[in-house]
């Protein structure tokens, strides 16, 4: 139990991972939720990475952390341009008024 | 190793916390709260495993940079005090919650599956020292990673950042009507003929200059 070892990591990604699945599916209230939703899969797929780059001592693992982050940050500045946009346009970011495609 | 569990164990149930938090929280903008907080413990947490250069990497991007324009976009917008839905009855796509909760159970049981088997391969997770020699720091080692073996892939993500600057300025630029602005072209060129004239001044007349 004191030691700590790849597979509580790997064990919080995965909890963290699930916990921005369900906060996609089962989010009613606004899109800016689900965005966030979405860095908590990103910060899981993170915590992967640096975990098995420390525990293998391999390097690559963080260079690719690295880049994830800059795609992150990427995600989020173009999908609050979309928002800001949409609520512009629509009055309204909720996600069930939100069926202009009629999906 | 007492110390190593009793901050991993801090940290990360704060996260679960504030990670669990960032989805039910009923006020969006509690929600980007928590999720400063997430950022802060994991990378915390990414700090006391050695990989310093990313902990400090993702508080300054993400605390500083994305959390902070999540609370920007949130607070221009006006829905932090939208009412909370979750599990409400009279919406007629409600249908989806049982569904996501089993797809995320899922999920949640298959990557615990392959944690598990992870654990049972004991001759690949002795962890290497090789990279934690202590004359050269994290941050050093990455560096000399990044700027040769990775040095196109760096220049791609520094594309990328640029394509999605220029993309969000591009999205949200409004042109505004009646908006009185400088035109260079026309400023060029003006040629001397239609900018000035000549009259003949008649004595005792004057001139009108709005003809």
């Amino acid at each position: 139990m004191t030691e700590i070892g790849l597979g509580h990591y790997l064990t919080l990604g995965a909890v963290i991972f699930s916990i921005g699945v369900i906060g996609i599916f089962l989010n009613r209230k606004n899109i800016i939720v689900i965005l966030m939703s979405i860095e908590l899969i990103l910060l899981a797929v993170n915590i992967n990475l640096v975990s098995f780059s420390i525990y293998l001592g391999d390097l690559t693992g963080q260079v690719f952390t690295l880049f994830i982050l800059t795609v992150a940050a990427a995600e989020a500045a173009i999908g609050l341009a979309i928002i800001v946009v949409y609520y512009r346009n629509a009055g309204t970011i909720r996600v069930e008024e939100i069926d202009k495609l009629k999906g | 190793m007492v110390a190593h569990a009793i901050f991993f164990y801090v940290f990360s149930i704060i996260a679960v916390i504030s990670a669990i938090m960032v989805t039910v929280s009923k006020n969006t903008v509690h929600s980007v709260f928590f999720l400063i907080l997430d950022f802060i413990s994991i990378s915390c947490l990414f700090i006391m495993i050695g990989a310093e250069f990313l902990g400090m990497i993702m508080l300054i991007v993400y605390v500083g940079a994305v959390a902070v324009l999540f609370l920007f976009v949130v607070m221009m917008l006006n829905v932090a005090q939208q009412k909370n839905q979750w599990f409400n009855s009279e919406s007629t796509t409600s249908s989806h919650i049982p569904v996501g909760l089993i797809i995320s159970t899922i999920i949640f049981f298959e990557l615990i599956i392959v944690v598990g088997g992870w654990k049972y391969k004991p001759e690949l997770s002795n962890p290497n020292t090789t990279q934690s020699s202590n004359e050269i720091s994290n941050t050093h080692s990455l560096g000399q990673v990044l700027y040769t073996d990775y040095i196109h892939i760096f220049q791609i993500s520094g594309m990328i950042l640029l394509i999605a600057m220029i993309g969000a300025i591009v999205l949200t630029y409004r042109r505004r009507e009646g908006l009185k602005t400088q035109s260079y072209l026309k400023q060029i060129s003006r040629e001397r003929s239609e900018g000035i004239e000549v009259l003949e001044v008649q004595s005792n007349k004057g001139v009108k200059i709005d003809d």
